[in-house]
């Protein structure tokens, strides 16, 4: 009986998605775990990281919040700059509206990065719907285990740097979105935008290159797409 | 550094914050349906931003550069991914390739 639902994802969402899904939950389950000891290795209690995860959830302004505390920062500035890192998920929550239309309120909770990718990247969208659910779902147990054992853990896995992780996010957001760019409309302002918050990324606070290369969407031509579609 | 209040509260602030990104989008969208062209722009816009997401995170972290070993072994998962190599194979060469290069000292 329990294994019913588990069932009727599998086969909607294929072995192969799952198996993927699962990588990344394994990966970040691991960043969590290094985000929970990092933040308690830095003084902060041992209770923070996983109110942290549960309340915020959007790892990259966590880290933030950690570093600018740590630093000797004030909160107010540490929750400025991380407002600052998660206002891409604004634009985020507009791609994704149709896709979480019949659970917004959660829907919109369970928006971070790696589930935005995995969304997008599938074409139909009941099998997009049920794979943003899943892997949001997924992504959010594996973030919040990981956090909490990290700080229970303490100073023991501070440095996934070793393993090679902080690769392993860049790769997994450029093996989702690739396909994507191979369409010609995308590709143009997607390349734009990436030289843009490149360019910016020695100059400005953490965040802002990214919002930035939205203005490579002035290469943007969705209208003609259709056309060409219609055509 | 920081009492158990401030940490309570800034967790609430940031919290609120990015869900309030986050809902933006579906809430208004039950108001009102916005043209194709629109939607098709704004899947787009999704795109350039984890794109960007992508690249800027595996040269920097914030404002420093990254070591050297982070963006060759993210440029391999691209090219793996490129040639349509399975996701699996794209990710664990990335972590293999930076965790490698560091053993090696770069």
């Amino acid at each position: 009986m329990g294994g019913h639902w588990v069932r009727r994802i599998r086969d909607e969402l294929g072995q192969e998605l799952l198996r993927d899904i699962t990588l990344v939950c394994l990966a970040v389950g691991v960043v969590g775990a290094s985000y929970g000891a990092i933040t308690v290795s830095e003084g902060l209690p041992t209770w923070t990281p996983s109110y942290m995860s549960v309340v915020v959830f959007a790892g990259a302004s966590q880290f933030l919040f950690t570093g600018v505390v740590a630093a000797g920062g004030s909160p107010v500035a540490a929750v400025v700059a991380g407002l600052l890192v998660n206002a891409r998920h604004l634009p985020f929550g507009f791609a994704l509206a149709d896709t979480v239309k019949d659970h917004r309120l959660f829907g919109s909770y369970l928006m971070i990065d790696e589930v935005v990718a995995f969304a997008l990247a599938q074409r139909d969208p009941h099998r997009r719907r049920v794979a943003f659910f899943t892997c949001g779902v997924m992504l959010w147990v594996c973030w919040n285990i990981g956090s909490l054992l990290g700080a229970l853990a303490g100073t023991a896995i501070t440095d996934t740097d070793a393993f090679g992780l902080d690769a392993a996010f860049p790769a997994v957001l450029v093996a989702l979105v690739l396909p994507g760019l191979r369409d010609r409309t995308t590709r143009a302002p997607a390349l734009l935008g990436a030289v843009i918050a490149l360019a910016l990324t020695p100059f400005l606070p953490s965040g802002l290159p990214v919002l930035f290369s939205l203005f490579g969407l002035v290469l943007a031509r969705p209208g003609r797409h259709f056309e060409e579609v219609a055509a | 550094m920081i009492g158990t209040t401030a940490i309570l509260v800034s967790g609430v602030v940031l919290g609120a914050g990015t869900y309030a990104y986050r809902a933006a989008g579906p809430l208004l969208r039950s108001q009102f349906t916005p043209s194709l062209r629109i939607q098709a722009l704004m899947g787009i816009a999704a795109t350039v931003l984890l794109v960007a997401l992508a690249v800027t995170s595996a040269v920097a972290d914030g404002r420093e550069p990254a070591d050297l070993a982070r963006p060759i072994a993210v440029l391999v998962a691209g090219v793996l991914a490129w040639r349509h190599a399975p996701f699996v194979v794209v990710v664990l060469a990335a972590a293999g390739t930076a965790a490698g290069l560091r053993l090696l000292g770069l």
